[in-house]
């Protein structure tokens, strides 16, 4: 598939602006954050920020973005539709936890379930962003069983790692929070690479001769191209990214999204100071670069059977 | 709603394409954009039509496969040409997607279609459709894909023969029927009986309208007597066979 940079934006930002807002809602609820208005200013705002750009750049590769509107009303049947519902109402806990927080220095009561159900909302929301991929059976690589907790525990991963980056200069050394990011980029790391053994050693159940109906003869091979130049299916589905780079990428991605980020998390709680904020920083950079390449081979990699039609064998 | 028809339809409108008969002549893939850059989806846009970069929206498309012989199955080789458009099924994933309605099942003919009035262009349908039966239009940033032509085969202002879709008009190897299929004694129901019409790609379980009648056996073709030893055959035959043996 097309690996197209807007949704690729779109579910690296808003996964890691719904991870930080839902362990904000969480934390705060707990007592595990400070009251300072400063961290919480700059906090909220940037998961706010990323949420919403996401947000606003899935509508800039619509046809017709002024309708977007309409993708509300579908949520019985269309998991695109419940996404949007689901962003959209998500606001409203948040802004509520939000003024409980920055205006009211709160996090009990009222304030507490408001960021309790920021963080359910924002769960739901990357969800059912997950669901949209693993409900197409045409791409079997995104119809697999993995693809929605990979979507979760990425974003809970770089939601606390960005998490620690702001909170470092405010608290020092917060054990739990390390320790969260820790865990979940160790768990996100085990759930890809089951996730690419999977796809790797799958065998699909669809063939040339099953979609032409040809199952009677022996081995069936393209012959005449229904068309000389590429059209609309084959530059939206026929994207392949080559073994060899795809291989490549997979490297930098165990390197920048797991590797890097879970020795930097050990080595700022090793540090103190400058240095741990410096390293701190560095880990959310590094994992936000790397989910960005895992995304991207997320869609590269993924084969749409309608390709049966123009040369692949077996999807 | 973009939910499927909670009951099924009462007609079940589709097409029987046949592979045997098929010459890929791509007549049906030219009347269908013909027809239809004017019709219920009206524009079937191209973009540098006469440039390097030829592209536009088909909703039709014509294959050519090579098929190889099969002695299990007693199938000699040839060539099958393929045409492929949207087969209207029942399981539709293309309906269940969209999110906002405009792409939808019809109750009462199963025809799928897209209201381009409420389509956003998230290409999401086109995902959905393992057939790759839907393209889209850049230049109005929107979903297009086959109306089984609903402006002609309920268009009264047609001769009643005329009243099929255009690719069915304009085959003139007759590989493309057009019919009901939940009537057994239609054209379409009885040469998929008949012929054993295939749904493609049947394992994913979307329950396609449209059948594709398979190439009918030809592995007769080369199998006539050979003339090897006709000593005992007698006759004229038999003297030259002894004469030439000797
Ligand atoms: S062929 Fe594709 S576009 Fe047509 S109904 Fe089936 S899934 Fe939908
Ligand atoms: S492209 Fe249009 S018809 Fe297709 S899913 Fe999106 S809104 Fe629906
Ligand atoms: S039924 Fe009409 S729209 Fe569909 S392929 Fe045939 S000509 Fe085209």
């Amino acid at each position: 598939m097309q690996p197209a940079y807007s949704v690729i934006f779109l579910t690296t930002a808003t996964g890691t602006g719904y991870g930080l807002l839902a362990l904000l809602g969480i934390l705060r609820a707990t007592g595990d954050l400070p009251d300072d208005r400063a961290f919480g200013v700059f906090a909220l705002g940037l998961a706010l920020a990323l949420i919403s750009a996401g947000l606003l750049a899935s509508t800039a590769h619509l046809g017709r973005p002024e309708r977007a509107w309409r993708a509300l009303s579908q949520w019985r049947s269309s998991w695109l539709s419940r996404e949007g519902v689901l962003a959209i109402i998500g606001y409203g806990p948040a802004a509520l936890f939000a003024y409980g927080w920055l205006l009211l220095q709160q996090n009990d009561g009222i304030w507490a379930m408001a960021g309790w159900g920021a963080a359910l909302l924002s769960v739901a929301t990357v969800y059912s962003t997950s669901m949209i991929y693993r409900s197409l059976a045409a791409i079997p690589r995104w119809h697999h069983p993995l693809v929605p907790w990979n979507y979760l525990i990425l974003a809970l991963a770089t939601g606390a790692l960005w998490l620690n980056a702001v909170l470092a200069p405010f608290v020092s050394g917060h054990a739990l929070l390390q320790a969260i990011c820790f865990a979940a980029l160790a768990a996100a790391w085990l759930l890809k690479i089951a996730y690419w053994r999977a796809i790797d050693s799958a065998v699909g159940d669809s063939t040339i001769a099953s979609a032409t109906g040809l199952e009677s003869f022996g081995a069936v091979r393209p012959l005449d191209p229904p068309h000389v130049q590429d059209n609309y299916l084959l530059k939206e589905m026929g994207f392949a990214v080559a073994r060899k780079h795809a291989e490549k990428l997979r490297r930098l991605t165990h390197l920048l999204a797991f590797l890097a980020p879970l020795v930097l998390i050990v080595l700022q709680a090793a540090t103190s100071g400058q240095v741990s904020l410096m390293v701190a920083a560095l880990a959310a950079v590094s994992v936000s670069i790397g989910v960005v390449l895992e995304r991207w081979l997320f869609f590269a990699e993924a084969q749409h059977k309608v390709m049966l039609y123009y040369g692949a064998d077996r999807i | 709603m973009t939910s499927l028809p909670s009951i099924p339809p009462a007609k079940r409108l589709g097409l029987v394409i046949d592979l045997d008969t098929c010459v890929g002549c791509h007549a049906c893939a030219v009347s269908c954009k013909e027809w239809n850059t004017g019709g219920h989806v009206a524009p079937l846009p191209d973009t540098d039509p006469y440039g390097k970069d030829v592209d536009g929206v088909w909703l039709n498309r014509v294959h050519g496969f090579e098929a190889e012989a099969d002695s299990s199955s007693n199938m000699a080789g040839r060539t099958v040409y393929f045409p492929r458009s949207c087969l209207h099924c029942e399981e539709a994933p293309c309906v269940t997607v969209c999110p906002t309605g405009a792409s939808y099942k019809r109750g009462e003919d199963g025809i799928v279609l897209v209201d381009e009035d409420k389509c956003i262009g998230c290409k999401l349908c086109s995902w959905a459709c393992p057939y790759g039966a839907r393209e889209f239009d850049g230049d109005g940033g929107v979903m297009k894909k086959c109306t089984l032509c609903i402006d002609r085969i309920y268009n009264e202002n047609l001769e009643p023969a005329e009243r099929q879709p255009a690719c069915v008009n304009a085959c003139p190897a007759r590989a493309r029927h057009f019919g009901d299929f939940n009537d057994p004694d239609s054209d379409v129901s009885q040469l998929t009986a008949e012929r054993g019409g295939v749904e493609l790609l049947a394992e994913m379980g979307l329950k396609p309208t449209n059948r594709y009648l398979p190439p009918r056996s030809s592995a007769t073709v080369g199998d006539g007597a050979s003339l090897e030893d006709a000593a005992d055959a007698g006759g004229f035959l038999g003297w030259i066979d002894r004469v030439l043996s000797r």
